[in-house]
């Protein structure tokens, strides 16, 4: 592959799903895409990249974009956002949406399912005190292989020890075979979704929490904001937003702000949400 | 500095496990049966204990039993460390009084994720 041609594959991925990939990353190319190359029996880096600029083969592209994304994810990622979760946010809605009993949360990134599985299990958990709740999980990725990796719902024995306490293991899992298999009752709880975040999601609806994490690291600073911006245009205006543990929007946006009280949690800043709404439809 | 025991016939496990709790800043001991791990117990009580099922003269499920009896043995957070892995000796184990469970083979992040998970990594390491 000549520097021309990584070039272009790096253009190429920059406007299909946000990678920044520095010019640097050149091995990680090599290494990710030889498969892809075995299976669609492209002889060369050189040769694939010539078939993407040829435009002729989507299945083609949409496997090199899948290919190159880092889906690397386990259960209670972090454990902070998830104890935000249910000491803090489970709380402040029960209480605030009382009248409709309507909770919709979004994980925008969710890779094979870790982390949206685990909110539905708080959620189960807390289920005997939200009687006659209607709680939507929207669950999205770009990456179709992890969409349907999540849906089935099969970890292996590293994958489910993985921050996964042993008791929702031993209440929510069956052993099949060497896997073990989330129960049918949680993976329901969840609406997995194709999704681009560089495209538009205000179709998704509004949000009430909203779970980006460690999906954003992978965008340049331009699109990080964009892609916030747009986030919280569709958050409920007390929505909450959790990011990766070493993410902020701090420099990136002025339109969350950082919860004072908690680590990680950010809600929509009323100051800059006001004049959007005289900017509505323009970029 | 918090201590952990680990109780463990295999030397190779008592090895592997000792350097990833070494490498979160526990002070470590190694207990190659239920009685020795007992002993140690009363010497000194641990935060936490890795604790294999099977061993010789007593095993990890009567070293539970033993320890969760008396009112110190209450104290220490218990995570089983085995190659049974089946739902029905989970489920024992817990009832026993076990706080943990991890099923051989397990690497480094499994371990530092249940230590963090039970709220026992010294404070140096946790996020
Ligand atoms: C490292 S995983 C994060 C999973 C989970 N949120 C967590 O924190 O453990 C990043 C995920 O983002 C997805 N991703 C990358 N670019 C994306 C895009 N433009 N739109 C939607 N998802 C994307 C990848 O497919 C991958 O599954």
């Amino acid at each position: 592959m000549t520097e021309a041609e990584f070039d272009a594959l790096r253009a190429f991925l920059k406007t299909r799903s946000g990678l920044a990939l520095s010019p640097d990353k050149r091995y990680l190319v090599e290494s990710r895409l030889s498969s892809v190359c075995t299976r669609f029996k492209i002889d060369s880096l050189s040769h694939l990249v010539r078939e993407i600029r040829a435009g002729r083969s989507v299945a083609l592209e949409k496997a090199t974009v899948e290919a190159m994304t880092t889906n690397e994810t386990f259960f209670f990622r972090d454990k902070g956002p998830f104890d935000l979760f249910q000491d803090v946010l489970l709380p402040k809605y029960l209480k605030e949406r009382a009248s409709t009993r309507r909770l919709r949360i979004w994980c925008a990134a969710a890779s094979t399912g870790q982390e949206p599985y685990s909110l539905a299990m708080l959620l189960k958990e807390a289920a005997p005190r939200m009687p006659g709740w209607h709680i939507d999980i929207v669950a999205s990725d770009i990456s179709t292989e992890v969409l349907e990796k999540a849906k089935a719902g099969f970890y292996n024995q590293f994958e489910v020890q993985r921050g996964l306490p042993i008791r929702l293991l031993v209440k929510y899992f069956t052993q099949v075979g060497d896997q073990w298999q989330i129960a049918p009752e949680i993976r329901a709880m969840v609406d997995y979704r194709y999704l681009n975040l560089i495209e538009d999601f205000n179709r998704l609806g509004q949000f009430d929490i909203v779970y980006c994490r460690n999906v954003l690291i992978y965008f340049d600073p331009n699109l990080k904001a964009d892609v916030l911006r747009r986030i919280a245009n569709i958050m409920a205006p007390d929505g909450s937003l959790l990011l990766g543990a070493s993410e902020t929007v701090l420099g990136v946006t002025d339109a969350l702000t950082l919860d004072p009280a908690h680590r990680g949690l950010y809600s929509k800043n009323a100051a800059s949400a006001a004049p959007k709404m005289f900017a509505v439809g323009g970029r | 500095m918090n201590y952990c025991l680990i109780i463990d016939d295999s030397r190779v496990i008592r090895k592997v496990s000792r350097e990833v709790a070494e490498g979160l800043s526990f002070r470590v001991a190694e207990a190659e049966n239920g009685e020795v791990g007992l002993q140690a117990c009363q010497a000194e009580m641990p935060d936490v204990i890795l604790l294999d099922w099977n061993m010789p003269v007593m095993d990890g499920y009567s070293f539970l039993k033993h320890l969760r009896a008396t009112p110190e043995g209450q104290a220490p957070k218990v995570v089983f460390c085995t190659t049974e892995n089946d739902i029905d000796r989970i489920t024992r184990a817990l009832d026993a009084g076990a706080d943990e469970y991890i099923m051989k083979p397990f690497d480094r992040d499994i371990l530092a994720a249940k230590f963090q998970e039970l709220g026992v990594l010294p404070a140096s390491h946790s996020a």
